[in-house]
């Protein structure tokens, strides 16, 4: 609707369907992959779809030419992802769903969503979750900014985008400082808990959703060899897997005038003290 | 032979903990090469030979671009040392420029790494540390993010004096992150919270003072953490929050106080050797997972147990 509208911004919000953090969580001991049943949207994604939704909003919305697309990797039950992104205010989605993907470490999988990028063309901006809640790598993103040769702005707690000069400004925190960064688009930009407050889809937007489209693609849409993905592709492989003896509650005081004591007597009895 | 490349993305006055962890499980293999920004000063020299470090790389990094400099010299040290096992530290920085040399150089990458074992099995914590699992890597090198408190601080039996060599590093042609400014945060006194032995962490229930947690802590030696309630509620500085979104902690001590116990910050303090967690609430989740609960107000048992280990050590 806006190719040739050179000004509007076409952003890439990159949303990962995943196993509830709210339920007890599984690694079948078969396959060594997670197990995928009661998944959601990544709570940590919805941060992305924010900061998409607000630099739009900022610079005309929708009604300007800009769009957000929202974007998934995964099995036929990510589309969940999508959809919830759509509810909050994504323009379109974009589902890539292949059998051949299943097993991708972070170096195929940050493969075929470079590719993805690439396949939906024109993009200005990708925008992306601080970390997956399942994976936990946070390298999805430096590595697609690797891939796409595209400025990294990651790790953000708070961003600013000026259209003029077609310029991202982040803070980044690390131990010992905090950072200003700043960088032409395109751009790979990831987001922190830190860098905005997510809506929640109200009603028009459930009911608005309904009619925004969602384009299925498949691996060989993107002219990718399936060998390049999946396990084929990927350089670490998950060899055994065990959960850690489940932590048990141990003694509960309830305190009457004399924890403070008991605390320490247990420190000095595990010796950490 | 095994050669193992340490990359540092920065150095202090001293090597920090978990810098030391790196270089005592990277002194486990035949040979140990490392990767710092900057010139290797006499000092530092010094301190990498007690691991036996055989070759330290160098190169001059412009501190006004972000990230992309390292990039350029943990990969021009790999093309140097030619390493089967590259070890860096699990923060973003790291993890982040292993990252994009993993691209280049169409390598594995493993974060949250606990260990490597003598023929290359990494094991590593899933699921929020609720799973341990071993990795294998196809790809020379294995890049591997080792989290903090895994290995213990082993300097090599024979010490070394390593030579330094300066790379030259290719200019950097890719889109460009600029540095606009860098605001040093205030140093503590007390330990790295990733790093510490021991934590002390505050939560809601502290009620905007978080005296009786830091004196705790310091009664200790102790590093200072809190919840995201804690921290939105600006009574601490973010940088103290443990869970999901802060800092992981895998301390042998963890002390919770007026924490309820959610998902998102067990998620960051669960693999905790000890757990003793302070709540009023009998029913509070935190106490599922604590090795000692108390039931009771944490305004009266922290200066209670405070002031006892201090009795104790007079
Ligand atoms: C995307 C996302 C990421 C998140 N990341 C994190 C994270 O990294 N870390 C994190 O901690 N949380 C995180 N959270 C928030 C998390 O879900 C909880 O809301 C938060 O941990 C609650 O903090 P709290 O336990 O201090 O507060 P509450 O849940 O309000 O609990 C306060 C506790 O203090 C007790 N209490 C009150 N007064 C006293 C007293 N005088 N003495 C003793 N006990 C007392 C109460 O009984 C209660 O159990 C995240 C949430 C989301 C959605
Ligand atoms: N399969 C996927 N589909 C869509 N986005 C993903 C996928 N995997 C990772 N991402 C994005 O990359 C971010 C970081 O993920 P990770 O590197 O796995 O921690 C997530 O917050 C997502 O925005």
């Amino acid at each position: 609707m806006s190719e040739d509208n050179s000004n509007a911004l076409k952003i890439v919000v990159l949303v990962k369907h995943v196993p509830d953090v709210q339920f007890d969580r599984h690694i079948d001991a078969q396959t060594l992959r997670i197990e995928r049943g009661e998944s959601t949207l990544s709570e940590l994604d919805e941060y992305a779809i924010e900061a998409a939704l607000a630099i739009i909003e900022a610079h005309g919305g929708a009604a300007a030419g800009h769009e957000v697309i929202a974007a998934t990797m995964g099995g036929s039950n990510a589309s969940g992802a999508v959809k919830k992104a759509l509810q909050m205010g994504a323009t379109s989605g974009v589902h890539l769903n292949d059998e051949a993907l299943a097993g991708s470490d972070v170096l195929a999988t940050s493969k075929a969503l470079a590719a993805l990028i690439e396949k939906i063309g024109d993009v200005d901006l990708v925008v992306t979750g601080m970390s997956s809640t399942d994976a936990e790598t946070s390298v999805v993103p430096a590595q697609l900014a690797e891939r796409l040769g595209w400025a990294q702005l990651t790790q953000a707690s708070s961003v600013e985008f000026d259209q003029a000069t077609n310029t991202l400004v982040i803070s980044r925190d690390s131990a010992t400082q905090r950072l200003r960064l700043s960088a032409s688009l395109p751009a790979v930009l990831s987001v922190t808990d830190q860098a905005n407050e997510p809506r929640y889809p109200n009603f028009k937007g459930i009911m608005a959703a309904k009619k925004k489209s969602t384009t299925e693609l498949s691996v060989a849409d993107l002219a990718l060899d399936a060998a390049a993905v999946g396990p084929e592709g990927s350089r670490s492989t998950v060899v055994q897997a065990e959960a850690h003896p489940a932590r048990e509650a141990g003694t509960v005081i309830t305190d009457s005038g004399e924890a403070g004591i008991a605390l320490v007597d247990f420190l000095a009895a595990q010796k950490l003290i | 032979m095994t050669t193992a490349l340490v990359f540092l993305t920065e150095t202090a006055e001293n090597l920090g903990k978990a810098q030391r962890e790196l270089l005592s499980l990277g002194a486990r293999f035949e040979q140990t090469l490392v990767a710092v920004p900057g010139d290797a000063s006499e000092s530092l020299r010094a301190e990498l030979g007690r691991y036996g470090v055989a070759t330290v790389y160098t190169a001059a990094v412009d501190p006004e671009i972000f990230a992309q400099p390292l990039v350029e010299l943990l990969d021009a040290a790999i093309a140097a040392g030619q390493p089967e096992l590259v070890l860096t530290g699990n923060d973003p920085l790291s993890r982040e420029a292993a990252a994009r040399v993993a691209v280049r150089r169409e390598a594995g990458i493993v974060t949250d790494a606990t260990d490597v074992s003598a023929d290359l099995l990494i094991s590593k914590d899933e699921l929020a540390g609720s799973y341990g699992a071993q990795v294998k890597v196809a790809s020379q090198p294995a890049l591997v993010a080792l989290k903090p408190n895994s290995v213990d601080d082993a300097p090599a039996e024979a010490a070394s004096t390593p030579e330094v060599v300066s790379l030259p590093l290719a200019e950097v042609d890719a889109p460009q992150v600029r540095v606009l400014g860098a605001e040093p945060k205030p140093v503590s006194t007390r330990p790295a919270l990733n790093e510490a032995r021991v934590v002390v962490a505050g939560g809601r229930g502290v009620n905007g003072d978080f005296s009786p947690v830091e004196d705790l802590a310091d009664a200790l030696g102790a590093a200072v953490g809190a919840s995201r309630a804690a921290t939105d509620a600006g009574w601490i500085s973010h940088d103290a929050q443990v869970g999901q979104t802060g800092v992981t902690v895998s301390p042998q001590l963890y002390i919770s106080a007026g924490i309820s116990g959610a998902i998102q910050q067990k998620a960051g303090m669960q693999t905790s050797k000890v757990i003793v967690a302070v709540n009023k609430d009998a029913d509070a989740p935190v106490f599922e997972i604590a090795d000692l609960g108390i039931v009771g107000d944490l305004a009266k048992v922290l200066p209670q147990a405070a002031e006892e280990i201090r009795r104790r050590q007079a």
